[in-house]
Formats: structure tokens, C-alpha cells, sequence
């Protein structure tokens, strides 16, 4: 059986329906993290199909961007994480409310 | 000449803008100096004009900036000085300047002092706009200048709740005219294609009667506002309630008299329907004589000027009328003189009486205040009409107009309205300065006013003796723009009846008012006499009730019709609506801030359900676009 678009957009809605479900359901910000890479990443797979389908390179190129934008992100996020964890010995979720609206 | 004109228009500006630097300070009286001096500042450039002019001068007219411009409106800010636009300019400055300078005594005491210089300097702005513009729009905006300034110096003492009625009663009545004098100028506009004087009165003999027939009610319908003509007068009486100069620079010398300069200005249009003419000569013989009528029972010495002014005001308008513009103008000019100085003269015997306005609680006032009763008394000959007096050549050229024109009805009642007014002016001359000495019942120590107060008034006494003088040369040069038309009586045995007869019975009133009133016999009334339980006393004390019908029918009214309004729909509808989309609001708000609980995983949750349902909402629209004929087809078989 030859694989083709079809094969790599399911792929695509699997991963992102499990990243949804874990930004939806963990309480671990590393974890949330985790998840919203697998987010990005199930677009950046169906970007990538779809650009390969079509011959035209402007997806992939989109999916390189996708690329460096979750890099810079999880870099200032993961630095935002390490002070809160030195500040409060936890990196759970339910304790960052203080904010609260 | 440019130069002056400026000097003279925005002199009084500058004056008013400085005193109203010290309006919250405590009084200071160089500010009354200093306004006093711009003022005179804009006379002296008034003076220099009115010589420029007098010498056959080119008439001024600049075109400051532009105010409107859009399509084919063309509104500047224009100004001209004509013949009759400086001898306007003259009147106002003149008195202007002598009441700045009376007040400064007058309002010594005062805590406003700083204040009053203010708000009088910007009404005589506004009244240089009114009569300098040489447009409409520019008229129109002086015209609510001034009447801005009447409603802050009427109620100028805002403390006592009287005086601040009748400054509404003045600002209401006069919105009223308003905006029959905007209709007029939107006709103007409308109708001729321009608000400048020269391009519309020239295209306004192209354009049919019953226009110009309206053009001409409603521009005089703002007239008799401002003029307090019949039937919106009820406002000059009660605006006596302002200090004393106030009644004497506005209610009687200038803006009173705007409605007069406004028919005077527009003479070209009312030359083109006499009939509108003859209508306004009538209502002014009427109100002369009914205001006269009113001023012979009253007991508030300046109420009685102020009916004065308004009887004065009618025989200028049966001139103005009648098509005698510049005698309108003229006695215009000499009333502003004498009536100017009667109510200084009043304003003094205010003072010395401790503000008591009753003559009958006067009398026997000549020796202590021996200047203001030759003044006063002058004025009132002057008002009176008697020879060589200002008053003479002026009013009772105004009878000569009717009686040329063939309009004796009008002519009768202007004689008989002259005899009135000699007898309710000496009658109060009489009340006040002669006979017993009833003050003293009541206390009080009067003494005269301050000798500059009444070196500032002296300009007015030699005017108002002899400013008749000035006819010859005075004709002469407004001619120039009103009509040249001379009113002799050609019979000179008629002529002279006519003028000693008048002279006659003028003398005569003025005795009578003399024995009446002049004599140790006079009480403070008490309410008790035959003639005060008569009816007609009580009809001219009450004015006619019309005051009264105005309170009950018109006022009562539209005071239940409003707490109607505000209780019923303001209240019911307009307020219960805006507070039931602030009680919705609210109440979602207070609903939903669970929501907002601060924890990011709660957060993130509703985050995603809300892509979901706009996602959806998207797709479900998307189909509904693409399958919108069949949509269609299935809801058109449900209707039919």
C-alpha cells in the first residue's frame, strides 16, 4: 500500500488531538509544554504534506517558521520555568494562580 | 482706517478677557479703570471713523478671515462701516463708556466689581459685532452675544432667586424670537444665495411678495424680541432685577435697540413689502401706548423707565415702519442719550435710598441730591419732547412721519402716548424730587453719589439737550444709504398747530403730573384709595394680567406637560431601557466570572472549547454559504 496525503493528515488530526487533550489534562507545565510541541508539530506535518502534494514549497517553508517560533518559545518558556521551580519547588499548574482575574 | 475699525471692535474684547483674569479675586479698582479705558479707546476709534465718514470718507469694509466655507456657502467674518453702522457704533461706545465709568462708583461695594467688568465689557463686544458685521450669520452671532451678556448682568446678582428668574425669563423669551430671526436668515440664505447684505438685499427685488413677505415677518419676529415688542415685552420689565448701569447700557440704550437697527438694515427688503411695514408701524403705535399705560400706576421707579423704554422702542419701530428709517435711527440715538441718563439719574437716587425702588416712599429728594434731580429732570423734558430738547426733534418728528403718511389713527395714539409719557415721567420726577420729605418715615439718610459718577454722566445731559442740533448733518450723512425722504408738513399754518399743540398738551400732562403728585398731600399708598380699587388701576398694575395668562397657560402647562414626560418616558422608557442593558450586562458579567478563575488549566479548557465552537460556527456557516439556493428553495416552500 502506497502512503499518501490521506495517511499523513490523519497523522496529522492523531497527534494534534493528543496534543489538545494534553494541554487540556495535565497539570505539569513541562508537561503542558510537551504538549503544545505536538501542537505545532502535527501542523508542521500536515503543512508539509500538503505542500509536497501540491508541488508548491511555500508550506514547507511556513513549517520552518513554525520550527524556529516553537524553538524561541519553549527557550523563553523552559527559562520561565526554571525560575519558577528555584522560587516555588514546583512546577505544578494548579499553584499558579496568583494572578487570577 | 482699518486700523480704527479693529481698534474699535476688538478694544471692548481685550477689556473684557482682562477683567476677567480678577473674576475670582477680591475687587480691585484698577480693573474698572482699565476697562474703562479700552472702552474709551474704542470710542475715540468709533469718533475718528464717524469724522471719516462725516467727511465724505469711502465707506470701511474689511473681510477679517474666513469663517465657513463649504460648497457654495461663503460665510467671512466681514465688517463695514457705513453711515449707519458708525452712528450705531457711536451710541453704543458713547454710553458704554460713561456707564464703565459710573460703575466703577456704582458697584463699589459690590463683590462681583471684577466680575461686572467683565461680562459688561463683552456685552459691548457683542454689540459691536451685532451692529459692525456686514452679514447675517455675523448679526446673528452678535445678536446671541449680547443676549448671552443681558441673561449673566440681569442675573448678575445670582444669590437672590428673583434675579435669576428674570434672567431666564430674558433668555427664554428671547431663544423664542431666535429662532423666528434663524428662520428669516435661512429664508435670506435660501431665497438669495448669500448672507452678505449687498448680494442678498440686491437680489431681493427679483424674488416674489409672499417670500419677501415672510422674509420680512420672520427677521422682524427676532426684532420684536430683542425689542421686547408685544407680545414678548414681559421680559425688559422683569429685567430690572440687574444693577442699575446694566438697565441703563442695555435695556435702554443699545441692545434694546437691535431690533430697530435690524429693520433699519434690512430697509431695502421691508421698502419691498409696505404692508409687512405698516404692521410693524401699528404693533409699535400699540406698544407704545399700552406700555405708557402700564407705566402711569406702576410704583417701581425703574420699571416705569424700563415701560418708558418700551413705549420709546414702538415709536421707533411706527418709523421704522412707516419707511422713515433714519428718523428710527435718530431717535434711536436721542433716546439712548436721555434714557441712558434718567436711569444713571435712577440708579443714584438707588443708592442714596438704600435700594429702595417705591417713589412714593421718596420725595422732597431735590435738596440732597441736587445734581441727579437736574439731571433726571432734564432727561425727562428731553424725554418729553419739549423744545429745544432732543426728544423734540426726534419724537415729535416721528408724529410729522405719521402724519404725512396719512396714518392719523397712528398719529392720534402717538399724541396721546407723548401726553402719557410727560405725565408718568414727571409723575415719578414729581414723586421723587418734590413734595414732603416721606423718607425720612422710613429712616433713611441720602446723600448724592460720587462727584465722578456724576462728571461721567454730563456727556449724556449736554447730548440729551443737544443732540437735536445734530439733525441737519446728521441727515446728511445717513441719507447717504437709508432713503432720502424729508417729512415736511407742507401747510405751514398746519405745521405750526400741529407742533405748539403738541408742545401744548406735553406742558400740560407735565402740570398735571406736578399738582398730582408735587404736593404735601401725597401718602405711601396703602391700598386703601378709590382710584387703587378700580378696575382699571388693577389692569395696568397687573399689566394687563398678561404676565399672569402667561404663568397659568403657558408656563403651568408645559410644567405639568414636562414632570409628564420626565415621569412617564423619561423615566419609563428612555432610563428603564438604558438600565436594562446595564442590568444584562452586569448580570453576565457576575455570571461568568467563574470562568475566570485565575488556574491555567481551567483557562486553557474554555480556551479550546471556544476554538471549537468558533471552528464550528465556521463550518456551519461555510455550508450554509455554499447550499444557500436549496436553503432558500426549502424556506420559500415553508411560506407558501
Amino acid at each position: 500500500m502506497e502512503i499518501g496525503l490521506n495517511h499523513y493528515l490523519v497523522l496529522s488530526t492523531i497527534l494534534f488531538t493528543i496534543g489538545l487533550a494534553g494541554v487540556m489534562r495535565r497539570k505539569n507545565l513541562l508537561l503542558l509544554f510537551f504538549s503544545t510541541e505536538i501542537l505545532l508539530n502535527s501542523v508542521n506535518i500536515a503543512f508539509a504534506a500538503i505542500s509536497h502534494y501540491y508541488g508548491d514549497l511555500t508550506g514547507q517553508m511556513f513549517a520552518f517558521f513554525v520550527i524556529a517560533i516553537a524553538a524561541s518559545e519553549v527557550a523563553v518558556g523552559l527559562g520561565l520555568l526554571i525560575v519558577w521551580f528555584k522560587r516555588h519547588g514546583n512546577i505544578d499548574l494548579e499553584t499558579m494562580s496568583s494572578m487570577r482575574g | 482706517m482699518e486700523k480704527y475699525l479693529y481698534i474699535a471692535l476688538f478694544a471692548p474684547l481685550v477689556s473684557s478677557l482682562f477683567a476677567a483674569l480678577f473674576t475670582a479675586t477680591p475687587k480691585k479698582q484698577f480693573v474698572g479703570i482699565i476697562a474703562s479705558l479700552f472702552i474709551f479707546t474704542a470710542f475715540v476709534s468709533s469718533s475718528i471713523l464717524l469724522t471719516h465718514i462725516l467727511n465724505g470718507g469711502e465707506v470701511v469694509h474689511v473681510e477679517m478671515m474666513t469663517w465657513m466655507a463649504t460648497g457654495d456657502l461663503y460665510i467671512p467674518f466681514g465688517f463695514v462701516v457705513d453711515q449707519v453702522s458708525v452712528t450705531m457704533m457711536m451710541v453704543v461706545t458713547l454710553v458704554s463708556t460713561i456707564v464703565h465709568i459710573y460703575s466703577i462708583g456704582y458697584m463699589d461695594h459690590d463683590a462681583g466689581f471684577n466680575r461686572f467688568f467683565s461680562w459688561l465689557s463683552a456685552f459691548v463686544f457683542s454689540m459691536m459685532v451685532l451692529v459692525m458685521s456686514d452679514n447675517f450669520a455675523g448679526l446673528f452671532i452678535g445678536w446671541e452675544g449680547v443676549g448671552l451678556c443681558s441673561w449673566g448682568l440681569i442675573g448678575f446678582w445670582f444669590h437672590k432667586e428673583i434675579a435669576t428668574w428674570a434672567a431666564n425669563e430674558a433668555f427664554i423669551m428671547n431663544r423664542v424670537a431666535d429662532l423666528g430671526m434663524l428662520i428669516g436668515i435661512f429664508l435670506v440664505y435660501w431665497n438669495t444665495g448669500s448672507l452678505q447684505y449687498d448680494i442678498a438685499f440686491a437680489a431681493m427685488p427679483a424674488l416674489e411678495t409672499s417670500t419677501l413677505t415672510w422674509i420680512g415677518i420672520f427677521l422682524f419676529i427676532g426684532a420684536m424680541g430683542k425689542s421686547a415688542q408685544f407680545p414678548l415685552h414681559t421680559w425688559l420689565a422683569d429685567a430690572m432685577e440687574g444693577p442699575t448701569p446694566v438697565s441703563a447700557l442695555i435695556h435702554a440704550a443699545t441692545m434694546v435697540t437691535a431690533g430697530v437697527y435690524l429693520v433699519i438694515r434690512s430697509h431695502e427688503l421691508y421698502d419691498l413689502i409696505p404692508n409687512v411695514g405698516l404692521s410693524i408701524a401699528s404693533l409699535g403705535a400699540f406698544v407704545a401706548m399700552f406700555a405708557a399705560s402700564m407705566a402711569l400706576v406702576n410704583r417701581d421707579m425703574k420699571r416705569i423707565i424700563a415701560y418708558s423704554t418700551l413705549s420709546q422702542l414702538g415709536y421707533m419701530f411706527v418709523a421704522a415702519g412707516l419707511g422713515a428709517y433714519w428718523v428710527a435711527l435718530f431717535h434711536l440715538m436721542a433716546h439712548a442719550f436721555f434714557k441712558a441718563l434718567l436711569f444713571l439719574g435712577a440708579g443714584n437716587v438707588m443708592h442714596a435710598m438704600h435700594d429702595e425702588l417705591d417713589p412714593f416712599k421718596m420725595g422732597g429728594l431735590k435738596k440732597p441730591m441736587k445734581w441727579t434731580f437736574i439731571m433726571m429732570t432734564l432727561a425727562s423734558v428731553a424725554l418729553a419732547g419739549i423744545y429745544p430738547f432732543a426728544g423734540f426733534f426726534s419724537k415729535d418728528l416721528i408724529l410729522e412721519v405719521a402724519f404725512v403718511e396719512h396714518h392719523y389713527i397712528i398719529y392720534t395714539v402717538l399724541l396721546l402716548t407723548a401726553g402719557l409719557t410727560a405725565f408718568y415721567s414727571f409723575r415719578l420726577i414729581a414723586l421723587i424730587f418734590h413734595g414732603e420729605e416721606r423718607y425720612k418715615l422710613f429712616g433713611i439718610d441720602p446723600h448724592e453719589a460720587y462727584k465722578y459718577m456724576l462728571v461721567g454722566m454730563s456727556p449724556l445731559l449736554l447730548l440729551a439737550i443737544i443732540a437735536g442740533s445734530f439733525k441737519i448733518s446728521y441727515f446728511e450723512m445717513v441719507t447717504n444709504l437709508l432713503p432720502e425722504i424729508e417729512y415736511h408738513i407742507h401747510h405751514p399754518i398746519t405745521f405750526w398747530i400741529m407742533t405748539i399743540g403738541t408742545q401744548l398738551f406735553v406742558i400740560a400732562a407735565i402740570i398735571f403730573a406736578y399738582k398730582k403728585y408735587a404736593n404735601s398731600n401725597v401718602k405711601v399708598p396703602d391700598g386703601t384709595s378709590a382710584m387703587e380699587n378700580s378696575i382699571g388701576y388693577k389692569i395696568l398694575k397687573n399689566q394687563y394680567y398678561i404676565p399672569y395668562a402667561y404663568e397659568e397657560y403657558i408656563v403651568k402647562p408645559y410644567r405639568e406637560l414636562s414632570s409628564l414626560f420626565w415621569q412617564q418616558i423619561d423615566m419609563k422608557v428612555v432610563d428603564a431601557t438604558v438600565d436594562g442593558i446595564a442590568g444584562v450586562i452586569y448580570s453576565t458579567g457576575e455570571r461568568t466570572r467563574d470562568m475566570q478563575s485565575g488556574n491555567l488549566s481551567t483557562m486553557l479548557k474554555w480556551m479550546v472549547a471556544g476554538t471549537v465552537g468558533l471552528l464550528s460556527l465556521a463550518v456551519v456557516f461555510g455550508l450554509a454559504v455554499r447550499h444557500s439556493d436549496e436553503i432558500f428553495a426549502i424556506l420559500s416552500g415553508l411560506g407558501a
